[in-house]
């Protein structure tokens, strides 16, 4: 069975037709070319594929394209376009925060939605007091980032670049959107 | 753009990768995603019996499915050369000689109906009974001929059960590792193109050259009809290293679909069985020491298992043949050929888990001795290797113990375990050793070529796994030409540029970085100094290092881990890791770094969670993928950090370096097991060490 669905991929809107079996990872992948999110299991389980989806953060493996007709997807291509997306990957590579690569726009984009879901008030299991404002200290991050494996073990990195930007302030927007969704 | 008269001295410095902005971005393609026109994709067709033979292949609801254009199986498949890998001569016969061994493949028009058909072909086997299990007195081991890549299997000097009867202090014991599964997140990935020019394959593989070696191989073809590409490759950890069956697959199916390029990429689960593992491991250790701590006698005696249809054998006992002096020492290996799939390389082959039991066996013979565990290592520092008796080209072992000692405050620790205890918590301290041998594989060459932009564009068919060859190898390439790095351009991950050899065993950069040294200094020689004209190009070849046979050439290390342990519910952390290694000179300090804490976060993972459990009835890994077979994550590793020592080695070669891509997992385990120890006095000698060892302290 098929069905004709839009996806807006990175500001760019795509119509096509698609496989109702069909995943949101492997249209961007195979229909539409779009290889910044990564397929590393296809069951959810290493957060290679994180984009931003209409915002949020999300694994694209688990999310069937059927049913994201006239979805906004932000890859950790398209986050380049503003400033701290820009301030992500370059902290990315100022503390090498990766080493073959392969999971790291997955790890940038999930790092986006850390950001912005610390930003709107969202607690972590880690966080002391859910009342307060969660601070993104080390801990708080190494919790949040825990759904994108590394296999090159480059986590030290990964804390010290996505804490870099939460403390420059770069990386606290609150996305009001987000914090009602 | 002249050479310097000064060293611009490029090694040694630490710029970012120069690969690394358009891996941030997601756009260095990996092999799935080269463009090739209209792919159609493979799905693997697995057997589902671990043993016995094929009937009957029914493909017909297979091919009814729409898109699908053929359904590859024994009965149709084009024929390969036999008799030279068992592993890789699939859809010759009709045998099952694992449960998940490839039987079969569909090739249709989308990913989706190729995995929906290969679903539809029905199987009849004729099945036989099957055996997994490893132990160590099972009657059917057999000593293989020689051990990974060619180690003699057995060593034996002096007298050493009459040593250890005679020693004052003794530790005997049974250790074990789990069966560990590499998984790079890239799983293993196969775009293959065969038409009027060849086949041309975008391969995730460690090494383009020693890939199109196999390939040719397999189907009679000459290697100058066959080329791979692989400039990104998403982690390999050795699993990437050798051809698997699914690199053949893809190939067989781009032959039978004449000119239309097919895109196979394994599923995490058929990584599990596809693309090797480590072989779990039974290690028997025995040391026999005075009563000062100084070891006469050392036997390290391993069981391990390999596939009937190919051998790997493990050699783990091969790290104790150079770590510790000791008059009377043997190491042997045994192994049980089993119907499972084939082991294969993972992250330091043989030297990780044969750190594991020596080392917790070092901690346990301190104990015996009454000594400190830094100590007895240094008391037991050999003046050459005891293996071949040649000297050590350089050996910082002590140094190492020594500064990992000041840097984690290790004096003022309880000599006893189970003396710290912070509110829910056993805390304690553990120290293990490391070691990884310096390869060196001959062959490498490296072309560097004047270009009409006035750059030096030096070209090696070396493979970047996220080492950073890439960048490191500019470094070099720099140095030797007496230029700035930014006036160096570097292409590697194919066969169309000069040979090189596997990245593996630690050893591309020199390998690769020794070819380089070489063709610039000879391109220097015969264009000079000043200027050469765009188009000058010259190629060479890495030299023979005569040293190699004069010396023993290793890399060390120490590793320090910091463990808690739940008196509530035996939960086990490890707050913090410091390794300290001596590996020669370190090219880029950053990313070096990198490479030692992720050997050592792997090691961490080994060391706590990784165990691919083998399920006896079915033959198979039953958790078969990341969420059953877990890898630390990040919250798992809260503090891991690297140092090394300033290492100038002459010997090694022309950069002076010694390889540092595994040498990280090396000791790490049995680091974090003796710390347990020590916080709990619960000794575990079995990986990995689980929460329900410690519920009964």
């Amino acid at each position: 069975m098929e069905a004709d669905i839009t996806i807006t991929v990175d500001g760019e809107q795509h119509r096509l037709v698609t496989d109702t079996r069909t995943t949101l990872l492997d249209a961007l992948r195979d229909r539409l070319g779009v290889f910044s999110p990564k397929k590393g299991c296809d069951h959810g389980q290493c957060g290679t594929c994180t984009v931003l989806l209409d915002g949020r953060r999300a694994t694209t493996c688990l999310a069937l394209a059927v049913a994201h007709d006239g979805a906004h997807v932000t890859t950790s291509a398209g986050l380049a376009a503003d400033a701290r997306g820009r301030a992500l990957h370059q902290a990315f590579l100022d503390h090498d925060g990766f080493q073959c690569g392969y999971c790291t726009p997955g790890q940038i984009c999930s790092a986006a939605g850390v950001l912005d879901e610390a930003g709107a008030g969202w607690a972590s299991a880690v966080t002391e007091d859910v009342r307060d404002e969660p601070e993104l200290d080390e801990a708080e991050i190494r919790e949040r980032m825990s759904g994108n494996l590394c296999r090159c073990g480059a986590y030290a990195g990964i804390v010290d670049a996505v804490h870099g930007v939460a403390t420059r302030g770069d990386g606290s927007r609150v996305d009001g959107e987000v914090a009602n969704r | 753009m002249t050479r310097s008269i000064e060293p611009v001295a490029a090694v040694g410095t630490a710029p970012e990768r120069v690969d690394g902005r358009a891996k941030v971005a997601g756009k260095a393609p990996y092999a799935y995603e080269h463009p090739v026109e209209r792919p159609a994709y493979a799905h693997p067709i697995q057997a589902t019996i671990p043993a016995g033979r094929i009937r009957r292949i029914d493909t017909g609801r297979a091919l009814a499915v729409s898109g699908v254009h053929t359904v590859l199986t024994p009965d149709n498949a084009p024929p390969l050369r036999r008799g030279q890998d068992g592993e890789l001569e699939i859809l010759q016969d009709a045998d099952v000689a694992f449960r998940g061994q490839i039987i079969g493949c569909v090739v249709a028009d989308t990913p989706e109906a190729a995995r929906h058909a290969a679903d539809l072909v029905a199987v009849d086997y004729e099945r036989r009974d099957h055996d997994v299990t490893l132990t160590s007195d099972r009657s059917d081991l057999y000593r293989p001929g020689v051990v990974n890549p060619s180690y003699e299997t057995d060593t034996e000097d002096g007298d050493v059960d009459a040593a250890l009867a005679g020693a004052a202090a003794r530790v005997d014991a049974e250790y074990r590792t789990a069966r560990n599964h590499n998984n790079p997140l890239e799983p293993h990935t196969t775009v293959a193109v065969w038409d009027a020019d060849g086949l041309t394959l975008h391969d995730s593989t460690q090494g383009v050259h020693s890939l199109r070696s196999v390939v040719a191989g397999m189907f009679d073809l000459d290697e100058s009809r066959i080329r791979v590409l692989a400039p990104y490759v998403g982690g390999g950890f050795g699993s990437k290293g050798t051809a698997h069956a699914h690199v053949v697959l893809a190939a067989l199916a781009a032959k039978r679909m004449s000119g239309r390029p097919v895109k196979l990429a394994l599923t995490r689960q058929q990584t599990f069985t596809l693309a090797g593992y480590r072989t779990p491991t039974v290690q028997r250790v025995a040391l026999g020491a005075d009563t000062d701590g100084r070891i006469d006698a050392l036997a390290v005696d391993v069981v391990e298992q390999t596939s009937r249809i190919k051998e790997f054998a493990e050699q783990t006992g091969v790290p104790s043949r150079t770590m510790y002096a000791a008059r009377h020492r043997r190491t042997t290996h045994r192994m049980a050929a089993l119907d499972v799939p084939v082991p294969s390389w993972m992250r330091a082959p043989g030297v990780c888990p044969g750190m594991f039991g020596p080392e917790v066996a070092m901690d346990e013979l301190a104990e015996r001795c009454g000594l400190d565990p830094i100590e007895l290592r240094l008391r037991n520092e050999p003046d050459r290797d005891p293996e071949t008796g040649k000297p050590y080209s350089t050996r910082n072992l002590a140094e190492c113990l020594r500064v990992g000692a000041r840097r984690s405050g290790w004096d003022g620790r309880p000599a006893e375990p189970r003396q710290t205890r912070r509110g829910e918590w056993w805390v304690g301290t553990g120290v293990a050793s490391s070691t990884y041998p310096v390869h060196h594989s001959p062959g490498s060459a490296a072309r560097i070529e004047r270009g009409v932009d006035g750059r030096y564009h030096v070209s090696v068919g070396a493979v970047d796994i996220g080492t950073g060859a890439w960048t490191v190898l500019g470094q070099i390439a720099a140095d030797a030409l007496g230029v700035d790095r930014g006036d160096v351009v570097v292409t590697v991950g194919d066969t169309a540029l000069p040979f090189a050899s596997v990245a593996g065993g630690s050893s591309g950069t020199a390998n690769w970085g020794s070819a380089i040294v070489a063709a610039a200094h000879g391109f220097r020689a015969r264009f000079g100094d000043d200027d050469p004209p765009a188009g000058s190009e010259h190629t060479e070849s890495a030299p023979e290092n005569p040293d190699t046979e004069r010396f023993a050439m290793h890399a060390f290390g120490a590793q320090f881990a910091e463990v808690h342990v739940s008196a509530d519910t035996g939960e086990i952390r490890v707050p913090r890791l410091l390794g300290v290694f001596a590996a020669g000179r370190i090219v880029n300090p950053r990313l070096a770094r990198s490479q030692f804490l992720g050997g050592m976060t792997m090691g961490l993972s080994m060391a706590l969670h990784e165990d691919g459990v083998m399920d006896e009835r079915l033959g198979m890994v039953v958790n078969h993928d990341l969420a059953e077979y877990h890898v630390a994550t990040n919250a798992d590793v809260p503090s891991v950090e690297a140092e090394w020592i300033d290492e100038h080695d002459p010997h090694v070669n022309a950069m002076g370096t010694k390889g540092i891509g595994e040498i990280g997992i090396v000791g790490t385990a049995a680091a974090v097991a003796n710390a347990a120890y020590h916080a709990t006095g619960v000794r575990v000698r079995d990986l990995p060490v689980t929460a329900d060892r410690f519920l009964t302290a």
